[in-house]
């Protein structure tokens, strides 16, 4: 417990700094409550016409089926790439470790126009050769989303795997388990909280991932980013209010979820 | 333990499909647009020399710069405040202070843009209170200008810079601070003669992330400057798309990512890796 408390000048300036990061999540309630057909405040009395053109418009749903199907097909490329790899460098030990795990960072501290800019490269290239893996399919953003959440889920098996005793992995070695049975029966169900943790983060990137798939869509593969954007370019829909809000507490409930989680593995 | 042959190949083997796959997908077509940058529309280094010399692209560079700075200051010291109560409040501080930090921390970028729309425009939160209560009879511009980025940007980068800060706070020795009150030294003076020198490689560090992420940043600048305060990443955006200049597009993204190289570089003279976490 630290002796050296926040005085009251630094819990004031914490209470506005709060307040600052919690109030454009609350200011979308109400304009997602608005009868108008523009965004604007509801003036008396509440609709929720927004919420239910989410359910009866089809493109919302088609937007909404399509980021899941991405984000399903690509979490899970990114896991295992990520998976194979991180045991590769635990396992082994390999010179130049450093190094290759640098390299795969890579699109992580690259500024993302740039990755989306290469990724768009990448996919009108391919368009020539197939139509169906290039730009503008769902297939395509499915790869670009993989190569953009990589090296989130490798740093994440990375520190499960720093974490783990060395000691069972030498024992099961001594005792002549192959390296199959070694990664798959003594590393893996150790570090499968890791495991877990990596494929929903790769969704969650992947779900919410705009910058990249901005560049590499236009009419086919409409993700729920990329529909949100359209509607908040031109024409502001307050449908996007209706949708924050759900967004907003689905987060606030995955989050709840997971301080249980952690609590009880806690304890 | 390492260098036996079955060893080598079994880490090639696992090391192997993700080291390819970011070759082929990333690596290779990086140098694609590299290429676009010295041979469209002409061979030769001429789009670097009209980076040099076009007065839109410098307006826009130093546009992006002014708002990198003025968005790291606010974001360090907004976060530096709530993660002095995140880190050393008493427990129930701490959990206000990360569900603040991390609520808006899992939110899409995009999510909390509109959010910021939702308060800023014309007809949002603020304009329609102050005009109800006859404060203003125009609409405040808030928004689809330079102020609405720079509110929108810190925003987004706030819980960033808290994580740096946060490591660094909680790892000083307890020791100097209690000495320093001991011997006398006021709440204030310990504040900013002890306490702020400690965290010295926190502040470095998320000031570095905050504005290496500025520089690049594309979504919030979009959706809140309007198209009117456009930023380096969406003139890139719109020389791919808009106005199509591919090598201009491509010059441009070279220059940023040589530029943030550079910063990481620095960034990593003065503080360690793990320390950014």
């Amino acid at each position: 417990m630290p002796t050296y408390r926040p005085g009251p000048v630094s819990l004031i300036l914490a209470v506005l700094v709060a307040l600052f990061l919690l109030l454009p999540l609350l200011a979308v309630i109400p304009v997602s409550l608005t009868p108008s057909r523009m965004l604007a405040m509801p003036t008396g009395e509440l609709s929720l016409r927004h919420y239910r053109s989410l359910i009866e418009d089809p493109r919302w749903l088609d937007a909404i089926l399509l980021s899941i199907r991405i984000g399903i097909v690509s979490s899970v490329i990114s896991t295992v790439l990520a998976l194979c790899f991180s045991l590769g460098v635990w396992m082994f030990q390999p010179r130049f470790t450093a190094a290759l795990v640098g390299f795969v960072l890579l699109p992580m501290v690259v500024p993302p126009v740039v990755s989306a800019i290469t990724l768009y490269f990448l996919l009108t290239s391919i368009s020539g050769m197939s139509s169906f893996f290039g730009y503008d399919t769902w297939l395509g953003v499915a790869m670009a989303h993989s190569v953009m959440t990589v090296p989130f889920a490798t740093v994440l098996i990375l520190v499960s795997l720093s974490q783990l005793d060395r000691r069972i992995d030498l024992a099961a070695r001594g005792l002549g388990a192959s390296v199959w049975e070694r990664a798959t029966r003594i590393i893996m169900p150790n570090i499968k909280f890791g495991i877990v943790t990596a494929a929903l983060l790769s969704f969650v990137l992947s779900w919410e991932e705009i910058g990249v798939t901005l560049f590499i869509t236009s009419v086919n593969a409409i993700t729920l980013p990329r529909l949100m954007w359209m509607g908040l370019r031109d024409n502001i829909d307050p449908a996007i209010a209706a949708l924050s809000v759900i967004l907003i507490i689905i987060t606030v409930l995955m989050l709840a979820a997971r301080s249980v989680v952690v609590k009880a593995r806690g304890s | 333990m390492r260098g036996t042959l079955s060893d080598r190949m079994g880490a090639a083997l696992l090391m192997a499909p993700l080291l390819l796959f970011l070759l082929l997908a990333y690596a290779w077509p990086f140098l694609g647009v590299v290429k676009w940058s010295v041979t469209l529309p002409t061979p030769g280094l001429g789009q670097y020399g009209a980076l040099a010399t076009d007065a839109l692209v410098q307006s826009v560079f130093i546009r992006t710069l002014r708002i990198a700075l003025i968005v790291t200051v606010v974001s360090v010291a907004a976060a530096y405040a709530i993660t002095m109560v995140w880190v050393r409040g008493s427990p129930a501080q701490r959990i206000v202070a990360e569900f603040c930090i991390l609520v808006p921390f899992w939110i899409s970028v995009l999510t909390r843009a509109f959010g910021w729309v939702a308060l800023l425009s014309n007809r949002g939160l603020i304009n329609t209170w102050l005009q109800s209560i006859g404060f203003i009879s125009e609409p405040l511009a808030l928004v689809r200008n330079e102020f609405g980025v720079i509110v929108g940007m810190t925003h987004f980068l706030i819980p960033f810079a808290v994580f740096p800060l946060a490591s660094a706070m909680r790892s000083l020795d307890e020791r100097v601070l209690l000495a320093a009150r001991g011997l006398g030294s006021s709440r204030m003076r310990t504040f900013w003669t002890v306490f702020v020198p400690m965290t010295r490689s926190g502040i470095i560090g998320s000031a570095m992330i905050v504005f290496v992420f500025s520089l690049g940043f594309f979504v919030t600048p979009a959706v809140l400057g309007g198209g009117r305060s456009v930023m380096i990443a969406e003139l890139i955006y719109l020389r791919i798309f808009q106005s199509p200049d591919w090598g201009l597009g491509a010059a441009i993204s070279v220059v940023l990512v040589l530029f943030v190289g550079a910063l990481m570089a620095v960034l990593f003279r003065y503080v360690r890796p793990k320390q950014l976490i």
